[in-house]
């Protein structure tokens, strides 16, 4: 299953206020960058199913939670826990640096 | 043991695809080592308007995913995956994916072929004045990717070739204010950018001439820059949201220092004086160069496809002598 999306009106219900690992991914169509980067997005969300939840914001069309999270450049991944920033990546880091990420705040 | 390749490219922009796609139709099976972020510098632009036959004008991402599946098409194989060191003194060539093992170690991810070509391209040089810390996070080598995060914002661009045009105009769609920084008393870039930039935009774009950004600050994010005037040497602090850097490229060739001949500034020598010969050969004979990592003087991606189809050529009737 492809990751889903979040927006401005639902990211505090969906992802702020529920526990667990989100794996959020700033994009927009016109970036370069994000044609790949999505892609292998949608791959690791099938991959680790049940496990975390990966959610992407189109920030054209989501501008306040873009810059709630001072997002500058993209792609730009957030992992939260449990509503809160635990790491960062600007830039398109391939598929192995999103997979040390996800490891990382999985504790594995 | 591994099986050995024809032929090997390394490299994703259009001199890396446009060699795939005629060696792939010369049947030698390719096999494309893409890097993770693959595709180039055209992946950092929105619409390409100078790649002869589409009149309309193509976005650069869509030519290079266009490129790489037309390479696919024809049986060559791509790995999205950055080589990290090269051994060019035996034979056949060994690619490495994660580093040469220590000896005794366990064996890191080896392709091993006949015939390599190089099309690793350049990348933007930045400052070295302590910028690089605030990339993404106020410094940009790409206004065409974060202009629209500089909505009402005061940005400055350095350069003054066409590329630091094309990030003014990318940027004066979104910013309040864009100041161009740049070295000499006059711009280096094509007129008819020029003329966009000081003629169409005289309002909105500003110059700051003879000088250059000595010096970044800022917490979290970029705030202020040191401006100074080359000929004067007076310094001025200057408030900055977005700092965008256009002051040229440097070959991707790190991993081939001590393995290939490089000039003074990295790039790839070829025998290009040498057109009896393989023109695009490197000092080694059966590794050929081709695209921007080779070429500072046309860098256009029309070029670089152009070099890549010759290094193919070139790597191709070469692998023909060797029988």
């Amino acid at each position: 299953m492809p990751a889903g999306h979040f927006t401005d009106q639902d990211f505090e219900d969906k992802v702020l206020k529920q526990k667990g690992v989100f794996f959020v991914d700033f994009y927009a169509d016109w970036c370069g960058p994000c044609k790949i980067s999505g892609p292998i997005i949608d791959k690791l969300a099938d991959e680790y199913q049940g496990k975390l939840t990966f959610g992407k914001v189109n920030v054209d069309e989501n501008q306040a939670t873009s810059q709630k999270y001072g997002v500058m450049s993209i792609p730009t991944v957030v992992v939260l826990k449990d509503g809160q920033e635990v790491d960062r990546m600007i830039g398109f880091a391939g598929e192995e640096g999103y997979v040390k990420m996800i490891k990382k705040a999985l504790g594995e | 043991m591994n099986e050995v390749r024809k032929v090997i490219i390394i490299g994703s922009g259009p001199a890396g695809y446009a060699a795939a796609l005629y060696n792939a139709r010369a049947a030698l099976v390719p096999l494309v080592l893409a890097g993770g972020k693959w595709g180039g510098q055209l992946m950092l632009t929105t619409k390409v308007e100078n790649w002869p036959g589409s009149n309309e004008g193509i976005m650069g991402p869509d030519l290079m995913e266009k490129m790489r599946q037309q390479a696919k098409k024809f049986g060559a194989e791509i790995v999205d995956k950055n080589v990290t060191a090269v051994d060019f003194s035996k034979r056949p060539f060994e690619i490495h994916l994660g580093g040469v093992p220590p000896a005794g170690g366990p064996p890191s991810e080896v392709y091993l072929a006949e015939a390599v070509i190089v099309a690793t391209g350049a990348e933007a040089k930045m400052l070295e004045v302590g910028e690089e810390k605030f990339l993404g996070r106020g410094v940009s080598t790409c206004a065409v990717c974060d202009a629209p995060f500089y909505k009402d914002k005061i940005t400055f661009v350095v350069g003054g070739g066409d590329a630091a045009m094309e990030e003014a105009l990318a940027l004066v769609k979104h910013a309040r204010e864009v100041i161009i920084v740049h070295r000499r008393d006059q711009f280096r870039a094509s007129q008819i950018m020029q003329d966009r930039v000081l003629k169409d935009h005289a309002d909105k774009i500003k110059v700051i001439w003879d000088s250059q950004v000595a010096g970044v600050a800022g917490e979290e994010n970029l705030t202020k820059i040191v401006v100074e005037n080359v000929k004067t040497q007076a310094k001025q602090e200057l408030a900055v949201d977005g700092l965008f850097i256009a002051i040229g490229h440097k070959p991707n060739t790190q991993i081939f220092k001590g393995q290939l001949e490089l000039d003074k500034k990295g790039y790839l020598v070829t025998r290009w004086g040498d057109l009896g010969n393989f023109p695009t050969q490197t000092s080694v004979t059966g590794v050929f160069g081709a695209g921007d990592v080779v070429d500072f003087r046309y860098r256009q991606a029309v070029t670089a496809a152009g070099f890549g189809v010759m290094a193919a050529l070139d790597a191709e009737r070469w692998l023909e002598q060797q029988g």
